[in-house]
């Protein structure tokens, strides 16, 4: 899972929907599992196939008009749970980048912590991201880490978007969290003996 | 500045790194089966063992049936699953309470209940609904199954840190109005990502005198509007809850504690980033329309019209309402219910299941219902037995099962059809949250209670 980011030129997915839930993205029966691969193929399960397993032929997924690695997503995306698994679905699927007006915190975080980019985007931004994709579904966006910004490239339109600096940093070298907190065992150990002082 | 959330978690920050998250300290982490595992492959694959395997406790709740609990589960994946969080509790020297230990239940009814949810501590659980354990005084929230990893390996989390709100709730609340009410109003007016980004502090003379159930429920639903965490400063209500349950601490580590305990409050001169406040008088008890936590309304309403939707939202409404089967403008009482569902780590404790009885005492269940009364945790069920719930319950027509998260997420057998619609005092509506096709009504146990008796959505004021 861990892949440098630098620079990235797609098309999109668009799913125009608010509020879509981590119970969507992956519903909790495929959650069993105790290894972090499959899960892409359930991605959206219940949206994506009936229940006789068969794909729903209008769900975005399912549609062969539209394709990439940008998942273009109405607001609050990922909201309710904390499941990872929400994460490893859409890293799973081959999304690289979710792109929405406004992100549920955990699942942002898991994102993150997946080398999936969340890039939260002005209301505006979005609507005529939409708009364009609706109009061309070959249009491409172009995503660009380093420069936090991202481009419409049917409209020449360009946002900057946040990221914090260590988190950049760990996307585009590749490193996790992990390994920064391994780093500092000692700090854990001082702050430890510290405390014991004053709360005991 | 200067709010409770502040000292908490300033308390435990380790180091702050520049122009990103903070190092943060936790006191204790809990673990289920379904969001430890990779986490603990993890582990193995870095070589690495647990930090401090002594503030770790592990518990099966998600997967495991709610019946013939002594027998192996049935399904092989869910059973796979709870036996691999067994291994890694031994392999890894952690604390294991199993599907047959008396201690076993949901891991957010049984920390507070076994004393191991402190006031202070910072907690976290693979979990969102870690944040039930803000009731205690704590800061606890919900993390990623990479995050476990981090707490595994190191004791700590990478956190930014979140902006603070305290939500005042004023007032003394009407006859048959509950905590889960309050909640599901509150929800209702912040909308799921109202409180997204914030940690919420709860206060007002409504909080103050609820019972640490209620509080327990009311901080449990934090997350259902977007925020990571709810707490409630500890009070005597926390400290009588607290003394003598099995981890709190004992004799003059006891007195030590309450002493630092209640220096745990927010300042006078306390900012937050965002104060809201709001009236018990205004809440009536509250049912949810549509398919996330925030489409709820008092049970006397009914379901808001197209037009008074914001237009860029309409399209999720509709499918919402589409979904559920109802219609914009209606009202839901006197809508038939196929199942009712009591249970959840939302309102699983003994005083729900006292609201339960107290409802339906004297009384019959409705023929055209399947109940499921789901005690949250082994003690639960215990207490439920010894203050003769049982048999009220019994009969009234009611049959109890074995603790667990049962049909909150239908991870076991516990599966609403799809079509059916179901009462539940769980947390989630969303689509197929509680089996493909299920329809779910969030509302209070008396609610539930009220509408298991009729067979159709009911205002249980008019039962009590």
């Amino acid at each position: 899972m861990k892949q440098k980011f630098d620079i990235i030129v797609s098309r999109c997915v668009p799913l125009p929907l608010e509020n879509v839930d981590t119970d969507q993205i992956i519903p909790a029966r495929f959650l069993k599992a105790t290894d972090k691969e499959g899960f892409g193929e359930n991605l959206f399960r219940d949206w994506r196939y009936d229940k006789e397993g068969n794909p729903v032929k209008e769900f975005v997924l399912n549609d062969p008009t539209y394709s990439g690695c940008v998942l273009v997503a109405g607001k609050n995306f990922g909201s309710g749970s904390s499941r990872e698994h929400a994460a490893w679905a859409i890293a799973g699927y081959g999304f690289r980048v979710v792109v929405s007006s406004f992100f549920a915190d955990i699942h942002k975080n898991n994102e993150l912590n997946n080398f999936v980019l969340p890039v939260v985007v002005s209301e505006p931004f979005l609507a005529r991201l939409f708009a364009s994709i609706d109009e061309n579904p070959k249009m491409e966006v172009k995503v660009d880490l380093p420069n936090q910004t991202i481009t419409n490239l049917a409209t020449g339109e360009s946002e900057q978007f946040e990221i914090n600096a260590y988190k950049k940093e760990c996307l585009m070298k590749g490193y996790d969290d992990i390994d920064y907190l391994l780093s500092k065992k000692n700090l854990i150990e001082d702050y430890e003996s510290k405390r014991e002082q004053t709360w005991k | 500045m200067n709010t409770l959330f502040d000292k908490i978690w300033d308390a435990h920050v380790v180091s702050q790194l520049e122009d990103g998250p903070s190092q943060l300290y936790i006191d204790r982490l809990y673990c289920h089966e379904v969001t430890t595992a990779q986490a603990f492959t993890g582990l193995r694959e870095r070589g690495l063992k647990c930090f401090r395997p002594e503030q770790i406790y592990c518990m099966p709740d998600h997967n495991i049936p709610t019946h013939d609990q002594d027998k192996p589960i049935e399904d092989e994946v869910g059973r796979k699953q709870v036996a691999t969080l067994e291994q890694n509790a031994k392999d890894f020297g952690l604390s294991y309470f199993g599907m047959n230990d008396k201690r076993n239940g949901i891991i957010h009814v049984v920390g507070p209940e076994r004393g191991l949810s402190l006031p202070g501590m910072t907690i976290v659980c693979g979990d969102s609904h870690t944040s039930t354990h803000g009731a205690m005084g704590a800061v606890a929230f919900g993390i990623g199954t990479s995050e476990v990893e981090m707490v595994l390996a190191s004791q700590c989390v990478l956190q930014a840190k979140p902006k603070s709100m305290r939500i005042n709730i004023e007032g003394e609340l009407g006859k048959g109005v509950t905590p889960k009410d309050v909640a599901l109003y509150i929800m209702s007016q912040m909308s799921t990502s109202g409180a997204t980004g914030y940690f919420v502090e709860y206060a007002g003379s409504t909080v103050r005198n609820m019972t640490m159930e209620g509080r327990l429920t009311l901080s449990n639903l934090t997350i259902e509007m977007g925020a990571r965490g709810g707490f409630i400063a500890p009070d005597e209500v926390t400290f009588a809850y607290l003394k003598g349950r099995e981890h709190a601490p004992k004799g003059e580590a006891w007195e030590k504690a309450v002493a630092y305990w209640k220096t745990l409050r927010s300042g006078e001169d306390a900012v937050f980033d965002r104060e809201i406040t709001f009236y018990a008088k205004d809440i009536e008890p509250m049912v949810t329309y549509g398919t996330n936590p925030g489409m709820g309304m008092g049970i006397s309403q009914h379901i808001p019209s197209l037009e008074s939707v914001e237009a860029s939202s309409r399209a999720s409404f509709q499918k919402s309402l589409g979904y559920m089967g109802f219609q914009a403008g209606e009202s839901l009482l006197g809508k038939k219910v196929d199942y009712v569902f009591c249970g959840s780590c939302t309102n699983g404790r003994i005083e729900d299941f006292r609201a339960f009885a107290s409802l339906v005492k004297g009384k019959k269940k409705a023929p055209n219902v399947t109940c499921w009364l789901v005690p949250g945790s082994w003690m639960v069920d215990q207490q439920i037995r010894e203050e003769g719930l049982d048999k009220v319950l019994e009969e009234a027509g009611f049959v109890l099962r074995q603790p667990g998260c049962s049909a909150c997420l239908a991870m076991n057998d516990d599966k609403i059809p799809a079509g059916k619609l179901s009462v539940s005092t769980s947390n989630r509506n969303f689509e197929g949250r509680q089996g493909p096709g299920a329809r779910t009504i969030l509302a209070s146990p008396l609610v539930a209670a009220a509408s298991a008796v009729t067979g159709v959505i009911t205002d249980p004021r008019t039962m009590l």
